[in-house]
């Protein structure tokens, strides 16, 4: 009965349903701006799919962006990382260089979904999906990711702070799409981590996540520290206050707490069905803790190496 | 509705279909190619029990449109075995009694092959991991892994 009932619906309400897959950014903008809304760019289709069937969406005309060379490419030089915005999740993991500068950013990737899932979902779809609990939103947050935009005007940047405006909701305007994120290579002894809480090990979605980027100067003081969190607001952020914490001061047991504290009172959740505001409050400030640690440690050992 | 014309290699073989161009890779596979290993269990991607490998890599095939497939290599578990001669991950799931209905299998199948062509000698938790997108509902896990295992040994020989 169900599937005659959506074949019905199909029928009668969408008869125009198209499938483009330009091999040229300047044409998925053409596509994208002659569509408008009824156009939807596709990169790894798992949030898009199961959108589909579940018809919250009803495009006239997906845009597959996986055929062109750019966006799925990943470019390391001297500076920068490129991530091209359609590369799958399972294909960034394979070079381990990339693990090597970003651990954290990579242990990101690593916890979206299944083996299956991580053929398919990229960084970019990740990031313009737009959801509060995305895995990988926060890892970008604290490397000051940048976010290399498309549209009828030509190419922009939008740091990845600014990218997602609430739930689902991005920066990208008419006829734009997301090409690549721009990270640039860690300054000397610092580091990044990422930590996510889940009631299952595998195959679920973030009560709390927290990711972290430390700069350890010389005498081991910590110079800089970035904390994002994730799961706690209508996007993921970066816990400002939390951070500047830090900052010139000994990285010990007390400072720890002390940005503990300032992560809870940053965290703004809601209560649903995977947590309670005071509960994701509490793990807010445990997680961001423990992300610190690991990317003090994880600094330390890159000054010593 | 326009129909979309899709050349691709299924199982080593070339093959042309038709399909809705928001069709899905599994509905093309089961309804357009009549391949109905993969089978639709969630249609979200959480049960694992459409694995293909597509590029050699593991996939949903609900979470594939059929178009996007022009000019691919997809493996389906009615690519695993040689003829009559089951793949020993099909031999050792069966010697194991490793399955119950029988809807998680084909999935099971193409994932295990996935992870032993990639690592020829996975530790129990690499394997339990690498099928966390994989569900059986008759809760059988423990068979799988070990049906598994001993396929790989005997892959190493």
């Amino acid at each position: 009965m169900r599937r005659v009932g959506r074949l019905l619906t199909g029928l009668m309400d969408s008869p125009a349903r198209g499938y483009e897959a330009p091999d040229s950014v300047e044409q998925a903008v053409a596509l994208l701006s002659a569509h408008g809304p009824a156009a939807r760019p596709l990169a790894g289709g798992s949030d898009l799919l199961v959108q589909l069937r579940a018809g919250l969406q009803k495009p006239a005309v997906i845009v597959d962006l996986k055929r062109i060379p750019e966006l799925s490419a990943v470019v390391l030089d001297d500076e920068v990382l490129r991530i091209g915005a359609a590369r799958s999740s399972a294909a960034l993991r394979e070079e381990p260089s990339y693990r090597a500068l970003f651990p954290g950013l990579l242990e990101a990737c690593e916890l979206i979904g299944s083996e299956q899932i991580q053929g398919r979902a990229s960084i970019g779809g990740n990031l313009c999906n737009a959801s509060p609990a995305a895995d990988t939103v926060p890892a970008l947050l604290v490397n000051e990711a940048r976010c290399e935009i498309a549209g009828p005007e030509g190419r922009r940047f939008v740091p990845a702070t600014e990218f997602c405006t609430g739930p689902g909701s991005t920066v990208l305007g008419l006829g734009e799409l997301l090409v690549a994120l721009h990270i640039s290579r860690p300054a000397a002894r610092s580091a990044d981590a990422f930590l996510r809480f889940t009631p299952r090990s595998e195959m679920d979605i973030a009560v709390v996540s927290a990711a972290a980027r430390v700069q350890l100067g010389e005498d081991g003081r910590c110079l800089d520290a970035r904390l994002a969190l994730g799961a706690v607001g209508p996007t993921a952020f970066i816990a400002e206050q939390a951070g500047d914490a830090l900052r010139g001061v000994s990285p010990d047991d007390a400072a720890l707490e002390r940005v503990a504290a300032l992560a809870r009172e940053a965290a703004a959740p809601i209560d649903d069905k995977r947590g309670s505001i005071a509960y994701r409050r509490q793990v807010a400030g445990v997680l961001a803790k423990r992300a610190l640690r690991v990317a003090l440690a994880r600094a330390a050992e890159r000054t010593r190496g | 509705m326009a129909k979309h014309l899709v050349q691709t290699r299924l199982n080593g073989e070339p093959v042309e279909f038709l399909c809705d161009p928001h069709a899905t890779l599994l509905d093309a596979l089961r309804n357009t190619l009549q391949r109905t290993g993969a089978k639709e269990g969630c249609a979200s991607g959480d049960c694992g029990a459409c694995s293909v490998l597509l590029d050699g890599r593991l996939v949903c095939a609900c979470l594939v449109l059929a178009a996007e497939v022009e000019g691919c290599e997809v493996t389906s578990v009615e690519g695993v075995a040689q003829a009559a001669q089951l793949h020993p991950i099909q031999q050792k799931l069966l010697e194991h009694a490793a399955l119950q209905c029988g809807v998680c299998t084909p999935g099971i199948v193409v994932a295990a092959k996935a992870l032993l062509d990639r690592n020829p000698d996975p530790s129990e938790r690499e394997v339990r991991y690498w099928l966390a997108g994989n569900l059986c509902r008759c809760t059988g896990y423990d068979k799988i892994i070990r049906a598994i295992l001993d396929a790989a040994a005997e892959l190493r020989g």
